[in-house]
């Protein structure tokens, strides 16, 4: 019981931390402080990637050969952490090269692979995912894209929707429905396709939140060559597993303000009956918020621990985003309300925090849903960890057309 | 980074839950419920201290097995998850650790060696009412080293040999050791949410107290001890709030409604799931506690308020959602469900209650943060 660096993982800290030092300040030199969700903020994204893939800091734990950084998982955690610390760090590439591209390296030819691998460590290509569909979110294999054999070509249309960077991927893994006569699990299949293709529209969604990070996707007589199938004919459900399994791993954390954040702004403010940091029901929830969070932490000390005894982490990890959306959701909501009138101001030259609570609040609804609801991953823990009975499935052994659909 | 029990410790764990299968189960723990005569297990605690669990961390020097607390914590897992109906947490975690913590060279090689070899039960008396118990004003006092005053609840106060109790003395609170056999001392059991766990009334009237540790110190060393005992305490309710989502799922396993398994709805399903977040996250804190503890770290008062804080959760939640789980079956003498239940609310009391923990534990971040 012990979490400090062993040696060789504190020497690997300690050469990390002098790489970052070095290089966020070049790289902040270069790009200064760019706003989120613009072509320059991307820019600045791509140029980091690509100074981590040239140091072995991209993709620590893939094979140096196909340019990851050939470390361990426990490495490639470090330099999260230190990453983190360093205050860089991007999204775009989270979906890509946590979810997609393993699915294309576990399941195309090595051709396919030298193609794309690469380029998406250097951050020069961005994924996305496109599974869900207004017919099927939680229940992602009832969709209805239809992807129709022709020839050494597959035609391809229907819709797609919350696909996250839709709008800046220039690859996809999308999966379709190839056969609509066997039971919905049996007749899918899953494909790469080029975002670029004029088949393909993209209409970005404006979300609660404000932001337009997701998007509704349109095939119209998109083709594409069977070369581009990822599994067999059929085989689609298994390949999307594989990337449902990473997600679990990708989207866990969050960032956004924590117990600290909100006992920094409880010292600041006035409460009903004194200062606010000295209100004992805020107080009691600090505590909860702080044993949670520590809570969540050292699970993945537990988690880095299983691995570097050689273990691989399985569904446990469900709890990670159960805990932390739901967290965000309260704890924001109580820092807004701890502001009282005031707490309605998002705007951040205005707002206390720059209204990074109230942002937390808006954003939280989503992270509740995205890679997963709460039912949905309170089932997994139940099913997979527990080893519970899988809900009633009515629609197991119903060819996928005589489905009920409802709206 | 290694945030797990080693392989030793996990042989250890593993040999503990063998041994108590076999010397613990629900008859030997329902024989001390169903019987108000019997305040613990006599055999159990007997085939305990032959283990040397009772000296586990006690110095070699002294006849304890020397081990680290990380193998205390192991064990104390396994006593939760069994309920078992023994004076350990009194003995071991309270007096032996207060005396290892405080006491003089002579306090240790007196009273040390009679723990670890099982001849001596121990007890912490600090509570005088309802409500938190307050420094400022004890109405126990120490004069003249003689203790004057009463002590209620306290855990264990009927059947153990040695208290130590929070008295004042010229004003201030201090921590005295208090013979239980001597003249002037009268004991009343009282009945308790959790049987399985006696506890006193204790009237002490001009009896002989020896001080430990520094004079006007007692609180301050109540609360130190209480941090060790907190987190020894979470190992205890994180083994019995894991065993309450045991028998909840084996029950829902086995039980049909409306031609299903229960276990296969999901308002079930989603409880056990919630029990599981909750452990787990009591585990994650138990474990830093334990590390904390064990190399006695500056950040033991966070740690073990955390600690404390989360199993006290998990424990309350599991053990009441369990009883739901099993249905009217849950709620006979019956099914085991209750010990649990009862258990639950005996540790989240007796180091005082998850409240105070979270003030504790705000306070120190508020120290921290202010540092
Ligand atoms: C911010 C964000 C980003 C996203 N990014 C992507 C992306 O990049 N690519 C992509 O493919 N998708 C993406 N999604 C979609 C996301 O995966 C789905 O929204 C999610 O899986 C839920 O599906 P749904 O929206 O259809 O809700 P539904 O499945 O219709 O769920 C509605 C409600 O019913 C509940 N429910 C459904 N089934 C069950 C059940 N079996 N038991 C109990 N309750 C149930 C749900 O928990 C929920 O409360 C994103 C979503 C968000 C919010």
């Amino acid at each position: 019981m012990d979490f400090n660096d062993s040696p060789e993982e504190a020497a690997y800290r300690d050469k990390a931390r002098a790489w970052l030092a070095e290089n966020a300040a070049a790289h902040r030199a270069q790009f200064g402080d760019v706003k989120a969700n613009t072509p320059e903020h991307m820019a600045a994204a791509k140029a980091w990637q690509a100074r981590k893939a040239g140091a072995g800091y991209a993709c620590i734990t893939w094979p140096a050969a196909i340019g990851g950084g050939g470390g361990t998982p426990i490495q490639s955690v470090i330099f999260g952490q230190e990453e983190t610390k360093a205050g860089l760090s991007y999204g775009y590439f989270t979906i890509g090269l946590g979810m997609c591209v393993p699915t294309v390296m576990a399941f195309s030819n090595t051709e396919t692979k030298q193609r794309f691998v690469s380029p998406a460590v250097k951050g020069e290509e961005i994924w996305c995912q496109l599974f869900s569909e207004p017919a099927g979110g939680s229940d992602v294999a009832a969709l209805r894209t239809r992807a129709i054999k022709d020839g050494d070509e597959w035609v391809i249309n229907g819709q797609k929707v919350w696909t996250t960077g839709a709008h800046y991927c220039d690859f996809g893994i999308l999966l379709t429905r190839t056969d609509p006569d066997v039971p919905k699990h049996k007749g899918l299949t899953m494909f790469w396709i080029d975002m670029r293709d004029a088949a393909v529209e993209c209409r970005p969604i404006h979300q609660m939140s404000g932001g337009r990070e997701f998007n509704e996707v349109y095939f119209t007589d998109l083709r594409v060559k069977d070369s581009q199938r990822l599994g067999e004919v059929g085989d689609g459900w298994k390949v999307a597993l594989v990337t449902l399994m990473n997600e679990r791993l990708a989207v866990g954390g969050s960032s956004g303000p924590n117990y600290r954040e909100i006992m920094g702004l409880a010292r600041e403010l006035t409460g009903a009956t004194g200062p606010a940091i000295k209100d004992n029901a805020f107080r009691e929830k600090l505590a909860d918020w702080y044993v949670q969070s520590e809570g969540l932490k050292f699970t993945r000390f537990r988690t880095m621990t299983a691995l570097s005894r050689g273990q691989t982490p399985g569904p446990e990890s469900s709890i990670g985003k159960i805990i932390a959306a739901n967290q965000m959701q309260e704890l924001a909501n109580t820092a807004v309300e701890m502001e009282d009138q005031y707490g309605i101001l998002v705007d951040p030259a205005q707002a206390p925090a720059e209204a990074a609570f109230q942002q937390s609040l808006m954003w939280a609804p989503g992270l509740r849903i995205a890679g997963g609801t709460d039912e949905i991953l309170k089932n997994i823990i139940a099913e997979r960890v527990l080893g519970l009975p899988g809900d009633v499935r009515v629609d197991k052994d119903v060819a996928f057309k005589d489905m009920p659909t409802g709206r | 980074m290694d945030f797990d029990f080693s392989d030793d410790q996990k042989f250890l764990k593993d040999e503990a839950r063998k041994f108590l299968d076999g010397r613990c189960g629900p008859a030997v723990v329902r024989g001390v419920l169903d019987d108000p005569a019997r305040s613990f297990d006599k055999d159990l605690w007997a085939a305990v201290a032959e283990q040397g669990w009772l000296g586990a961390c006690i110095p070699e020097e002294f006849n304890g097995l020397g081990l680290g607390r990380v193998e205390l914590c192991a064990i104390a897992e396994e006593l939760g998850r069994a309920v078992a109906p023994i004076p350990f947490a009194s003995t071991v975690y309270f007096l032996a650790e207060g005396v290892m913590l405080a006491g003089s060279q002579d306090q240790k090689a007196t009273i040390l060696p009679r723990i670890a070899a099982g001849e001596l039960i121990g007890c912490l008396a600090t509570s005088e009412g309802p409500g938190v118990v307050n420094a400022s004003n004890l109405a126990c006092r120490v004069e003249g080293g003689k203790l004057t005053g009463v002590k209620i609840p306290v855990t264990d106060g009927d059947v153990a040999d040695m208290a130590l109790v929070l008295a004042s003395e010229a004003g201030k609170a201090g921590l005295y050791l208090v013979d239980l056999t001597a003249k002037g001392v009268s004991r009343e059991t009282l009945k308790s949410l959790d049987p399985t766990r006696s506890v006193a009334k204790l009237t002490f009237d001009g009896v002989a107290a020896e001080r430990i540790g520094e004079a006007g110190a007692g609180f301050d060393l109540v609360q130190a001890i209480m941090d060790r005992a907190a987190v020894l305490l979470a190992f205890e309710q994180l083994g019995g709030s894991d065993k309450c989502l045991e028998m909840a799922k084996d029950y829902a396993l086995g039980r049909y409604a409306f031609g299903r398994v229960i276990a296969g709805y999901q308002a079930i399903k989603h409880k056990l799931a919630d029990m599981y977040v909750k452990n787990e996250v009591a585990r994650s804190n138990a474990y830093y506690g334990a590390w904390a503890l064990n190399v006695d770290a500056p950040e033991l008062p966070i740690a073990a308020s955390a600690a404390r804080i989360a199993a006290s959760d998990a424990f309350w939640f599991s053990s009441k959602e369990s009883i739901q789980v099993h249905g009217g079956m849950g709620f006979t003498w019956d099914v085991d469900c209750h010990l649990y239940y009862r258990r639950s609310r005996q540790l989240s009391l007796v180091a005082g209650a998850p409240r105070v923990w979270k003030e504790r534990l705000v306070s120190q971040l508020e120290q921290k943060n202010a540092a």
